[in-house]
């Protein structure tokens, strides 16, 4: 980067980045595979992202298996059922999810939606995926390692998950997990800085922050967080790295192991969960905020109306975002902590609750008196509404510290964070993907087999995770191999249990309908041009489609305007791009 | 936990600060551009890359601290027995301030455009810093010699884990002094290095802080500071 | 169209089945009805949200859907509405956590006349410990822990002599009577819940948790461990059993054969 002059009003963006500062790729292999260009670097994070998510796919279809027809496929013993659910717990929530909303559409929306021609730090942008990829790729040799992968549980707490009644507590798998989870905090503390660096120092000329999408504010205040809170996970993973390898005893109190008194003293298993849930919590808002930005511009640009309220749509991502550093301790009501933090974190926890409604409210006030097609993306943002705010609600059941009493551990919790975490942000992955795969590849997804992927994946999760509190509110609690012989568990709670496994399956056969649409529109697709949604923002104004290095040919865009002029009154069209220079036009003023 | 909430405090002050400097409270649909001009981006007028130091020091810190509020709730327990401070620790501060120094003494003479200055200033700069990072793994091995090993307390194991994710740090640094030393050597001239030299005096400065910081905390000053703390959470 | 269609249908099916559903809380059998009372007064309010957003999602679709000519309102913000909002939203989480951070204040105050009793976790079993004749518990450490003392209890301490430690059989309450148990593990995380007591918490080792809670009725309650502790987690099962104040006094009376000074005894 250059330096940057000083304007009359404050720093004003250089004309433009030449071309020639941009460094070129010269041969294949530096532009597909060691690319420095964001937008191969989020199709590789994607991929890759995409293609962990389906093996956690398989390992969801092997658990529910268990769960719906217990006893009858032999070879889920109990030791592959906990490693099962660790894994694919691990694996969505971490190198799906995030690696997915950050390296993935970070990458490929944020230069150029702030009319960039790259992130600031290629180089390190390349490293950031291979170190991801080498995180995935030692995480998934815990499969093949001597005892398999660990079967902690995705919270990893200790002394359970380094100890031997725990598979691959004292094998080769929790030490293969920890390790992991190291490279890709490193890795993804490499993108991360330029995601906000980025984003801070190379918006083009006229891009002020509060013209920015709410995509971009989501993923940058996403990065922001996620930058300080992956270290309370990297320090957990060192010290429990310790405690298993060097017989450290951070989190290991004097215990007796399998009747032999263990050499340790003193540890604390609280301090490990302390740790956990200081990333823990920032986590599900390091997920959710991207998907409140994407799906806000969804939302707006198919129902043809700016999003309403902007303002406090970006105040409420930052408050989100502040708040959440401080009700990591909700998860651990009933944990043994000292019983008075229960009033201090229910209160936060539920304060919380305010600026996420007032993002509902402001998603369906957008809706109110719109122009609404209900183009695919369009179906997806709505399920994301019914999906997010049924498990929002739900959430509020759980940070209420003596509602929680009852229902923590119990199949309540995995319904809830599987409709608020799981299935709302996948929708929005979903969504985005039909959204911007035109800009990616030049051609539309089929909307036929895009509309069956809706309705199977939105109907079946809802059936999935709906009745799923029910089973939970009765007491049947999480993370049991085998609940068939619980005394209070009457029979109809195990033919549920069946009803939900079958429509898992169907939802998961369903996204093998996704993969192949994926596949068969980067050849079939019908051709897209460059704005085939009619959107405002920057990314569908690039001269060619799909945008080649350097994004913006010649010189980069300016913007005139926010980025949600839909439907403006007396304007030619119903949508006035960015970076359209303005006309003379009767004052806004008198309108709002 | 107290010490990372209070660090991630300063940040959001900080963000706070800059936030309410970018009119976030304007309704941009009213602030449509005329042709021509440019409103001010709020991008800051420095390189890119400083931001980015100033952003990953932000990180490291948080990274810190977290070590530190560990090591604070770990140590209100019964069998925390401190390790003895090495004196060996002092004459390895010293070096730390050395080289410091040295850097911020490179800085100046890149500004002044004094190439003989900028060459010797990096590489003592090097010299201290390689001269503390032996320092350390002497006292580690003093440590170790008279009996106070990684798994014997955890007061040990935090002194080994805290000094040990320091000197990485400093590991780290290193790699990138010598690159803009190599460059100085090479016959750059003093503006062309001159970026790379003040990323390498304020990442050294940091550490020194931090390593000021862990010493507090190491050799017992800081403990009146955390039980004051932690008689606040409890 | 068809998705408006759907969302109602959601929004309906979602309150018939959760007034049709046959699977509810099991009857409860402690003090801690608030609990359920405060679940019941957060279904209403979550209730009343989601049927409301969902149909008007639904609505406006059906409404607002594109059709020839139709332009969108122009209109980017609206203060007093979204501070409406605000306030409401904010009246509802009041609703909600008021009660909830009183329930929880009686939660965690035991009352002084309950009796401590303690239930011990291990990989994959649970053993408890009753006061004896003198009411008191002796202290305890892991580090105690051998064959004969699996629960690791202090052998000097006079006030464990009497204690009756009950092994491999089941938990006895009287009903009625406020009991504080205090929760102890020898090996990893346990969480003692009895889903008829709707009271949970969490053994940790090296530290001890407590709850406390009346048993309202007799009966025989199945325990279940609710923190994964392993393989063996699903199998770590118990029994309690509330039984009326005499027949629990007749039994504790026949009990002294379990007194730690006698499993301990030379010679036993």
């Amino acid at each position: 980067m250059v330096d940057v002059p000083l304007g009359p009003a404050g720093a004003v963006p250089p004309a433009d980045v030449e071309d020639m500062s941009l460094y070129h790729p010269h041969s294949w292999v530096t532009k597909y595979v060691f690319s420095q260009d964001a937008k191969v670097i989020a199709v590789q994070y994607s991929i890759t992202a995409l293609s962990v998510g389906l093996i956690a796919l398989v390992l969801s279809w092997l658990m529910r298996l268990q769960l719906g027809f217990p006893g009858v496929f032999s070879f889920i013993d109990a030791n592959a059922y906990y490693q099962f659910i660790t894994m694919h717990g691990m694996m969505m929530v971490v190198y799906v999810l995030t690696a997915l909303f950050l390296g993935g559409f970070g990458n490929y929306l944020i230069p150029l939606m702030i009319g960039a021609r790259d992130m600031v730090f290629p180089y390190a942008n390349m490293l950031s995926f291979w170190f991801y990829l080498l995180a995935v790729l030692v995480l998934v040799a815990s499969f093949f390692a001597p005892g398999g992968p660990t079967g902690a549980g995705w919270t990893l707490y200790p002394p359970q998950a380094i100890t031997s009644g725990t598979p691959g507590g004292q094998d080769w798998g929790i030490i293969l997990m920890l390790v992991s989870l190291m490279i890709f905090i490193i890795g993804f503390t490499m993108g991360g800085l330029n995601y906000v660096v980025t984003v801070l120092q190379a918006r083009t000329r006229g891009m002020t922050l509060m013209r920015m999408p709410l995509t971009v504010w989501g993923i940058f205040t996403a990065s922001f967080m996620a930058l300080l809170a992956f270290p309370a996970l990297f320090v957990g993973c060192v010290m429990m790295l310790f405690d298993r390898t060097l017989g450290t005893s951070f989190f290991v109190p004097a215990i007796v192991e399998m009747g032999q008194p263990l050499e340790r003293s003193g540890g604390s298993p609280l301090l490990f969960q302390h740790l956990f849930w200081f990333f823990g919590h920032p986590e599900v808002y390091i997920v959710a905020l991207p998907a409140f930005g994407i799906v806000s511009d969804i939302i707006s640009t198919h129902a043809r109306r700016n999003i309403f309220g902007y303002r406090m749509m970006v105040w409420a991502l930052l408050a989100i975002g502040a708040l959440s550093f401080v009700v990591w301790a909700h998860h651990m009501y009933v944990s043994g902590m000292n019983p008075y933090f229960g009033f201090f974190f229910a209160t936060t926890t539920l304060i919380i609750a305010i600026p996420t409604a007032i993002k509902v409210y402001n998603w369906i006030l957008t809706l109110w008196r719109g122009n609404i097609h209900l183009t695919v993306p369009m179906l997806f943002a709505l399920a994301f509404i019914v999906t997010f705010v049924n498990g929002g609600l739900t959430g509020l059941f759980l940070g209420n510290v003596v509602v929680d009493v009852p229902l923590s551990d119990t199949m309540f919790v995995v319904a809830h964070f599987h409709m608020v975490m799981g299935v709302a942000p996948i929708l929005v992955i979903f969504g985005a993907i039909y959204h911007w795969y035109p800009k990616v590849t030049g051609r539309m997804l089929n909307d036929a087999l895009g509309k069956l992927h809706f309705w199977v994946t939105f109907l079946g999760a809802y059936l999935i995770f709906f009745p799923m509190h029910y089973l939970g509110l009765m007491g049947m609690p999480r993370r049991y191999y085998d609940s068939s012989d619980i005394a209070f568990v009457p029979s109809s709670a195990h033919t549920l249990n069946a009803f939900i496994t079958i429509v898992a399956l169907t939802v998961g056969a369903v996204q093998l309908v996704f993969v192949f649409n994926l596949l068969w529109s980067l050849r079939h697709g019908r051709k897209a041009d460059g704005n085939p949604w009619r959107a405002t923002t920057l990314e569908w104004q690039t001269p060619e489609t799909p945008p080649p290095h350097g994004n913006w040919g010649k010189e980069q865009p300016v913007v005139y305007r926010w980025a949600y002029d839909y439907s403006v009154p007396g304007a030619a069209r119903d949508f006035i791009p960015q970076n359209e220079p303005p006309v003379a036009r009767p004052s806004l003023e008198t309108v709002s | 936990m107290t010490s990372i909430i209070l660090f991630l405090a300063g940040l959001a002050a900080f963000g706070g600060w800059w936030l309410a400097k970018q009119r976030i409270s304007a309704k941009p649909w009213l602030e449509e551009g005329l042709a021509g001009e440019m409103p001010g981006t709020g991008a800051l007028a420095i390189p890119a890359a400083k931001v980015g130091l100033g952003v990953f020091l932000a990180v490291v810190g948080a990274l810190f601290a977290l070590f530190i509020s560990a090591y604070s709730m770990r140590m209100g327990m019964s069998d925390w027995r401190s390790v003895p401070m090495p004196r060996l620790l002092w004459p390895n501060t010293g070096m730390l301030v050395m080289s410091s120094v040295a850097l911020q003494w490179a800085v100046v003479a890149t500004r002044r455009g004094d190439e003989d200055v900028v060459r010797i200033s990096l590489l003592a700069g090097g010299f201290f810093a390689v001269a503390f990072l032996a320092g350390q793994l002497w006292v580690w091995r003093q440590l170790e010699e008279s009996g106070y090993l990684l798994a014997g307390n955890p007061a040990n194991a935090f002194f080994y884990l805290m000094t040990g994710l320091h000197g990485l740090h400093m590991l780290g640094g290193l790699v990138a002094l010598g690159r803009t030393t190599d460059h100085a050597w090479r016959g750059e001239a003093p503006a062309g290095i001159r970026l790379g030299v003040e990323l390498c005096a304020s990442y050294w400065h940091f550490l020194l802080l931090v390593w000021l910081v862990l010493l507090n905390l190491l050799t017992g000053w800081a403990d009146n500071v955390i039980d004051v703390c932690r008689g606040l959470l409890t | 169209m068809a998705v408006a269609l759907a969302l109602v249908l959601i929004a309906l099916g979602s309150v018939l089945f959760h007034l049709l559903s046959p699977w509810w809380w099991t009857p409860i059998a402690s003090n801690w009805k608030y609990i359920d009372d405060t679940i019941i007064v957060t279904f209403w309010i979550t209730g009343v949200v989601f049927v409301a957003v969902v149909l008007f999602v639904a609505y406006c679709i059906y409404r607002f859907r594109h059709q020839p000519g139709r332009q969108a309102h122009y209109e980017p913000e609206n203060t007093r509405l979204e501070v409406v909002l605000t306030s409401v939203t904010g009246l509802g989480v009041i609703a909600m956590l008021t009660p909830g951070l009183f329930v929880w204040n009686h939660f965690i105050t035991v009352p002084e006349d309950a009796t401590n009793i303690e239930i011990v976790g291990q990989q994959w079993q649970w053993s408890y410990r009753l006061p004896g004749p003198d009411g008191k518990l002796g202290s305890s450490d892991t580090r105690n822990v051998t064959p004969d003392n699996p629960l690791g209890i202090n052998k000097d301490d006079p006030a464990s002599q009497d204690d009756v430690v009950v092994e491999g059989a089941e938990l006895r309450l009287p009903v009625g009577k406020p009991v504080k148990a205090l929760l102890r593990s020898i090996d990893v995380l346990h969480d003692f819940y009895v889903p008829e007591f709707r009271a949970k918490m969490d053994l940790v080792p090296g530290q001890v948790s407590y709850f406390w809670l009346t048993p309202t009725r007799t009966g025989t309650f199945e325990i279940l461990c609710a923190e994964l502790c392993g393989v063996g987690h699903p199998q770590m099962r118990g029994t309690v059993m509330v039984q009326t104040e005499a027949d629990y006094q007749a039994w504790l009376d026949g009990q002294s054969h379990r007194s730690f000074a006698r499993l301990t005894a030379p010679g036993n």
